[in-house]
C-alpha cells in the first residue's frame, strides 16, 4: 500500500499560471482557430486546474498506488475472470508497425497485422468449434448485440417474422435481457431447478413458435456447468430457435468442451477476459463472435479472408456478404486487444489452452473445499464448481448480523480485492469467487487465511466488520445516501 | 421473522394485494422482499391510465444491491401511483404496508384474481427463499 494515504484532487494543486509551457499547443494567444462560427467562440477560459509537469506526474502516480490492481493484489472477482495478463502480449502489440498503422492504409501496407487477424479468427474457431468468427465487436455487450441481431436476422431471411422471444435463465448476466431488448425482442425468464440447471419442464413450457432463441452461458453464473446442454439444445432446436452461448465463463472449459459441439448457434468471446488483455477499467474491449453454418451469411463485417494471390490477406464487406447485419464499429474492432490475444493463443498454444480450462477449474474447486473447511457454506455444495463458485452468508447473516458486504469490506483490509457481491441474485448473501488460472495455491492458501481470520471476528467481534475497512484511503463509503442524494459536482477544499 | 399481515394476498414474486372499495386493489411489496432488497434507492412507477397484463413488469424497485421488476398480478389498468415514492423511496423500507404502497389497480377482470397466496402459504415461501 501507498505511502500517501489521501490524495488531494488535481485541481486543489492548482495555481494561476503555472503550467508546462514547452507542451503547450503552438496557438497564438486570443486567436481562434479559423471555421468557427462566431456565435461559439468561448468568452470565458475553460476551468482547467494550472499544474506544473512534476505536480501533475506524482498526483497520478499516487492516484495509482491508491488502486487495488492485478499487478499489486489477488482479484477473485466472480464472473469477470481477472486474471494476470502477460507482459509479452502486450509488448507485441505496442510494435511501431502495429501501433503506427493507419486502419484507412491500403491491405497491402498491413498485410502482418491482417495475417494476425485472420489466423485469430481460425483460432477462435478452432477453439470454440464455430464455423465463422467476426472480430469487430468492441465488447462483450456489443458481441451479444452482434449475436442477437444475426439470430433475428436469420428468422427475417426465412419469412419466419413472429419470433421475437429471447429466453434467458434466471440464472443469466442482466447484459442478456439487456441485448434481447435493444434488439427488439422481449424477454422471456425461464427457471433455474434447486442444483443449479435450467429448469427443463419450464423451457419445454415457454418455447413455441415465437421463440427466436436462447441466451445462455454455460458454465452458469452459478459456477456450475449446465449437465444437459444437449437436451437443452433439442429443445430450443425443435421449438425452432436458436441457441446463443454467452461467452462470459470461456475460460472455464478452454481446450475441454466447445460450444460448436454442445450445439450453440452463435457465441460472443470476451477476448480482454480470456484471451488476456488488461480489462475492468471500462475498456477497451473485444467481444469476437462466432456462428454456426445456419449464422454465416450474417456476420457483421469486416471479416478478413486469405486468398491464393497476393495480397493474401483482405477485408470482406457488405458487397461480399450481402446479408451481414453491418457494420458495429467504423473499422475492424479493437487492433490493440486483438493483438494481445493474437500473441496470447500463439504463446499457449493447444497444450496451454487446456490447461488455462484445467487451471481454472483447479484452483476454483480447491478454493472452494478449502473454504468450506474453514467454516463457509457453499450455494450448491453437491455440484462440482466450474471456474467460479459462490458462497452464501446466511447463516453468518443471521447468527452473527454480518453481511457479505462486511466481509467483502474486511477482505480489503488484509489485502484482497473483494469477490463480487450480491450477484447472482438467487442467493442471498453470496460472494461470487473466480480465482482464474493464473494464481498458485500460496496465494490461494493466503486468501482462505484471511477469510477464516474474518469469520472468526464475525464471531467474536462483529462490529470490527460493520466497520471495515479500516486501513483504507476511504472508509465505508455510504452507497444508500451517494445513490440518493446524487452530488457530482467538484467543490473546492474547505469550500 | 417479517411482518406478513394476515389479510392480505400475496404472490410468488413477492407483491402483496390489498382489497380496496369498488374493486380497485392496492400493490405494495412484502416486509420479507424489502429486506431482501436492502435500503432502496429508487423506484420507477408506471404512468396513470396504463393497461397491464397479467404478469407484465410495470415498476422497479432499485436498492444498493439490486434492481427488481414488480409484476402486475393481474390483468388490470393502473388507477393511482404512490407518487411520495419518487423522492421517498425508504417508506417503503419503513413501512411496506402502508405509505410504501406502489400502485393502484383496477382489474380488467371481475370476481377475485386467481394464483394468490394467502398469509400462511406466503410466509412458508418467504421462510424457503
Amino acid at each position: 500500500m501507498s505511502l500517501a494515504l489521501r490524495e488531494k484532487l488535481i485541481f486543489d494543486y492548482s495555481r494561476p499560471g503555472r503550467g508546462a509551457r514547452g507542451q503547450w499547443p503552438p496557438v497564438p494567444a486570443g486567436a481562434a482557430p479559423e471555421g468557427i462560427p462566431a456565435g461559439l467562440e468561448r468568452r470565458t477560459r475553460p476551468q482547467l486546474p494550472e499544474v506544473s509537469e512534476l505536480d501533475t506526474v506524482r498526483h497520478y502516480t499516487r492516484l495509482s498506488q491508491l488502486n487495488f490492481s492485478i499487478d499489486t493484489h489477488f482479484y477473485p472477482l466472480g464472473s469477470c475472470t481477472m486474471k494476470y495478463n502477460p507482459r509479452a502480449c502486450n509488448a507485441a502489440a505496442l510494435l511501431p508497425e502495429f501501433a503506427g498503422r493507419h486502419p484507412l492504409a491500403p491491405v497491402t501496407h498491413g498485410q502482418g497485422f491482417l495475417a494476425c487477424m485472420y489466423e485469430l479468427q481460425e483460432m477462435l474457431k478452432a477453439v470454440t468449434g464455430m464455423r465463422g468468427v467476426a472480430l469487430s465487436p468492441l465488447a462483450g455487450a456489443h458481441g451479444e448485440f452482434a449475436g442477437v441481431a444475426m439470430i433475428r436476422a436469420y428468422h427475417r431471411a426465412r419469412g419466419d417474422l413472429a419470433r421475437d422471444e429471447i429466453i434467458v435463465p434466471q440464472a443469466a448476466h442482466g447484459t442478456n435481457p439487456a441485448t434481447a431488448t435493444m434488439c427488439g425482442c422481449v424477454a422471456r425468464e425461464v427457471a433455474v431447478g434447486a442444483d443449479g440447471d435450467v429448469d427443463l419442464e419450464a423451457l419445454r413450457a415457454v418455447v413455441g413458435a415465437k421463440t427466436a432463441g436462447i441466451m445462455l452461458t454455460n458454465p452458469s453464473t452459478l459456477g456450475v456447468f449446465e449437465r444437459r446442454i444437449e437436451e437443452v439444445a433439442r429443445i430450443v432446436h425443435q421449438a425452432g430457435g436458436l441457441l446463443y452461448y454467452d461467452g462470459a465463463n470461456l475460460n472455464a472449459i478452454l481446450g475441454k468442451v466447445r460450444p460448436g459441439d454442445m450445439g450453440f448457434d452463435a457465441i460472443h468471446m470476451n477476448l480482454h477476459k480470456t484471451f488476456a488483455t488488461p480489462h475492468g477499467g471500462g475498456g477497451p474491449g473485444a467481444g469476437a463472435v462466432g456462428v454456426s453454418a445456419r449464422l454465416l451469411p450474417f456476420l457483421p463485417v469486416p471479416i478478413v479472408e486469405r486468398g491464393a494471390e497476393q495480397p493474401l490477406y483482405r477485408w470482406l464487406g457488405e458487397r461480399e456478404l450481402p446479408q451481414s447485419i453491418g457494420r458495429l464499429t467504423g473499422f475492424g474492432g479493437n487492433a490493440g486487444v486483438l493483438l494481445r490475444a493474437y500473441v496470447y493463443m500463439r504463446m499457449l498454444g493447444r497444450e496451454g489452452m487446456r490447461r488455462v480450462g484445467e487451471y481454472a477449474t483447479l484452483n476454483a474447486n480447491y478454493l472452494s473445499a478449502r473454504l468450506q473447511q474453514v467454516g463457509f457454506e457453499a450455494a450448491y455444495p453437491q455440484r462440482r464448481a466450474s471456474h467460479e463458485f459462490i458462497l452464501t452468508l446466511k447463516r453468518a447473516e443471521q447468527d452473527y448480523g454480518v453481511t457479505a458486504m462486511d466481509v467483502a469490506k474486511r477482505l480489503l483490509d488484509l489485502g484482497f480485492h473483494a469477490p463480487t457481491t450480491y450477484f447472482p441474485l438467487l442467493i442471498s448473501e453470496c460472494l461470487l469467487i473466480e480465482p482464474t488460472e493464473t494464481e498458485s495455491k500460496q496465494t490461494l492458501d493466503a486468501f482462505v487465511a484471511a477469510m477464516a481470520q474474518i469469520l472468526r471476528e464475525a464471531q467474536e467481534d462483529p462490529e470490527q466488520l460493520h466497520g471495515a475497512p479500516h486501513r483504507l484511503p476511504v472508509r465505508r463509503l455510504d452507497d444508500v445516501r451517494a445513490a440518493r442524494e446524487l452530488n457530482l459536482i467538484y467543490q473546492e477544499a474547505g469550500g | 421473522m417479517s411482518n406478513i399481515p394476515a389479510d392480505l394476498k400475496y404472490t410468488r414474486s413477492h407483491e402483496w394485494l390489498k382489497a380496496l372499495p369498488e374493486g380497485i386493489v392496492e400493490i405494495g411489496i412484502s416486509d420479507h422482499a424489502q429486506e431482501s432488497l436492502g435500503d432502496l434507492v429508487f423506484v420507477e412507477l408506471p404512468e396513470v391510465g396504463r393497461s397491464l397484463a397479467a404478469g407484465e413488469a410495470c415498476a422497479v424497485v432499485e436498492s444498493v444491491k439490486a434492481a427488481s421488476d414488480i409484476y402486475a398480478p393481474v390483468a388490470a389498468t393502473v388507477v393511482a401511483i404512490n407518487a411520495q415514492l419518487a423522492e421517498a423511496p425508504e417508506l417503503i423500507n419503513q413501512d411496506p404496508y402502508g405509505r410504501g404502497w406502489i400502485m393502484r389497480l383496477k382489474p380488467t377482470a371481475q370476481g377475485a384474481p386467481s394464483g394468490l397466496l394467502s398469509a400462511h402459504d406466503y410466509q412458508a415461501l418467504a421462510a424457503a427463499g
